[in-house]
């Protein structure tokens, strides 16, 4: 019933037919109703498969064909193990297509972003679920979820202007904006997602666990250890692959904080770049169907093996878990 | 991501438009339209021009696409554009073509010049530097990759090491500098490695902020942070200050060596609105537009 019928001057005792009908039409459209929700449901796997092939759809010719004649080749081996990417624009015939600088800087931004974001988002996760309570529980809640909702390009611009110049200072880096200030951006955006994830994980646990573990004399790192972590296993993984997914896809924040320089990196304050940025950057001048264009989509696609492959072992890992617990 | 996808956009949109508008209105005010094809470094000063002039004189509709100086060169010979914006000359035989079609020597007016300019920080002591040195740095193999193999104590040991600023591979400026600097040398490719940005202020900004860098840019966007470098044809030739001035001499020797004119080509003597066009763009208020994007202005509108 909206609200206008019941404020409005019609008489109260109409509202009810007015119900009952409403209620005989909801019957009959029940069946269309369980359909949309049915379609709401496929819908997911239905874009995914689509996404994928359109992807695949883009890069098929070169991964066949090995590019278009004189328009630059491209060869699976290179493609992989090559660190040369050299689009060449201007004479597509000698265009180098290596993924292997890139492959590795998406690697190591992302493991550099996951070794700062897991300690410091678990830590705030236990912090916020089992010492705090009341208003400081509800406040640090809501400020961290304020830190998930800051657009990936703002975080991008606070790595290029403020961060970049503090690293040149401190660590006597070259330039600012390098492997090191892309890693530390990615991990206080991945530090949210796995903070409210862990949260909710270590909320899940029942209290007659920490009650029982309290009478066995268990300290309060004893409960946390050997009681919670376990207990919340599964949550805990998740939280930490979201934190990883939202690392390993970011794209506008690690183009302006990691440098975007094609090559290996071999210390921490190299700039890097990564494929989704490579993407990202690329694809706005790329002649649409040329060799280069296809490519793109060929790293959309190894972007996308990357991602199943962490999400294939995150659920084996989970199943294992609870075959393990199951015996 | 150049500047250049914006502009493509534009393009797009504006091509729509009449289509819209044909068959809302049905019969109001003739417009005429002016078609511009041609070079990809001039498409968003071209779609400035276009804006602006539409304001002033709504009647003209003036549709701008890039696709390269060859691609409108071609196109006004077939008769499928207008105007031509080119960034180099015609050459010979593309005047024997045109010629041979239209009865008439095409005609180029050059428009605004391209200069680029090598920006450090304001900080590092370097005053000239020469093309060949140049190319050691950003040059496929080049051998410079420290201030102090250019002589320069650039304050502490780890301001040493040459950051360099690159453009995104295909921009236009990215396209320029390789023929410009690179072409000469026998790889004509970028080193790997560069800080590639995206942007032409972006590579002045993080100049600006990182104190061992150098970076390439359009001359237009000098700060009070960066410094911009004189060059030589040479090593240990007198350099030529980056100034306007400089970009437009006709000598060669005196001319700042990374510049390059950029025309705007007419099928023989332009007439009618094409004229009225191409002399709003000469005007004070069309060489405005010209600098606002960084590049430099003819005449003496400073």
């Amino acid at each position: 019933m909206s609200e206008a019928t019941t404020t409005a001057e019609t008489p109260r005792k109409k509202s009810a037919p007015i119900s009952r009908l409403i209620n005989v039409a909801l019957d009959r459209t029940e069946p269309l109703v369980e359909w949309l929700i049915r379609l709401c449901g496929w819908s997911a796997i239905l874009f995914v498969g689509a996404i994928f092939f359109f992807v695949f759809r883009e890069a098929v010719p070169v991964l066949v064909g090995g590019g278009a004649e004189g328009d630059g080749q491209f060869d699976v081996q290179e493609f992989l193990t090559s660190q040369n990417w050299i689009p060449s624009p201007f004479k597509p015939a000698d265009a180098q297509y290596g993924i292997l600088a890139l492959l590795l800087g998406s690697l190591a931004v992302t493991g550099l972003a996951m070794l700062l974001a897991v300690p410091l988002g678990l830590g705030a996760a236990v912090y916020i679920s089992e010492f705090c309570t009341g208003r400081t529980k509800e406040t640090l809640k809501i400020v961290i979820e304020l830190l998930a909702a800051i657009p990936s390009i703002v975080w991008g611009f606070i790595g290029y202007m403020v961060l970049g110049p503090v690293l040149i200072e401190l660590t006597g880096a070259p330039v600012g904006i390098n492997l090191l200030n892309g890693g530390i951006i990615l991990a206080l955006m991945s530090v949210p997602v796995i903070v409210s994830v862990g949260e909710d994980a270590l909320k899940a646990v029942p209290d007659s666990y920490r009650e029982a573990a309290i009478s066995l004399g268990a300290s309060r790192w004893e409960i946390i250890y050997r009681v919670l972590f376990p207990a919340a296993k599964n949550g805990l993984l998740a939280a930490v692959l979201l934190g990883v997914g939202r690392a390993v896809g970011e794209t506008m924040a690690v183009l302006m904080a990691t440098g975007h320089a094609v090559q290996i990196p071999g210390s921490l304050l190299d700039p890097v770049r990564t494929l989704t940025a490579t993407i990202a950057a690329e694809l706005g001048d790329v002649v649409a169907g040329g060799t280069h264009y296809r490519v793109l989509f060929v790293i959309g696609l190894v972007l996308f093996a990357v991602t199943f492959v962490v999400n294939l072992t995150a659920d084996l890992v989970v199943k294992g878990i609870r075959s393990e617990k199951a015996r | 991501m150049c500047e250049r996808l914006v502009p493509t956009l534009l393009v797009a949109g504006l091509l729509l438009l009449p289509a819209v508008g044909c068959s809302r209105g049905g019969g109001g005010e003739a417009v005429i339209t002016i078609r511009v094809e041609g070079s990809d470094t001039m498409v968003n000063v071209a779609q400035a021009w276009a804006e602006r002039y539409n304001q002033l004189h709504p009647e003209v509709s003036v549709q701008v696409l890039g696709g390269g100086s060859g691609v409108g060169i071609a196109s006004l010979i077939d008769g499928n554009c207008d105007l031509a914006n080119s960034s180099r000359t015609m050459k010979k035989d593309e005047i024997e073509k045109a010629t041979a079609k239209y009865g008439v020597a095409p005609k180029g007016t050059i428009v605004g010049y391209d200069a680029l300019a090598l920006y450090v920080h304001k900080d590092n002591p370097l005053d000239t530097i020469s093309l060949e040195q140049l190319g050691e740095i950003y040059g496929w193999t080049g051998s410079i990759t420290h201030w102090s193999q250019l002589g320069v104590d650039n304050g502490s040991p780890r301001r040493d090491t040459i950051v360099r600023v690159s453009r995104q591979a295909g921009c236009g400026t990215y396209s320029y500098f390789r023929e410009a600097v690179l072409g000469k040398r026998k790889n004509p490719e970028y080193k790997l490695g560069s800080v590639d940005q995206s942007g032409s202020k972006a590579v002045v900004a993080l100049v600006s902020k990182t104190p061992s860098a150098i970076g390439y840019s359009g001359m237009g966007y000098e700060t009070p942070e960066v410094k911009m470098l004189n060059i030589s044809r040479r090593t240990g030739e007198l350099g030529i200050a980056p100034k306007p001035e400089n970009a437009k001499k006709a000598n060669e020797k005196e001319r700042y060596p990374i510049t390059r004119p950029l025309l705007i080509y007419t099928a023989g003597e332009p007439t009618g609105p094409i004229k009225d066009y191409l002399d709003w763009i000469l005007s004070a208020e069309g060489q405005a537009v010209v600098r606002e994007l960084g590049y430099v202005s003819v005449g003496d509108h400073e």
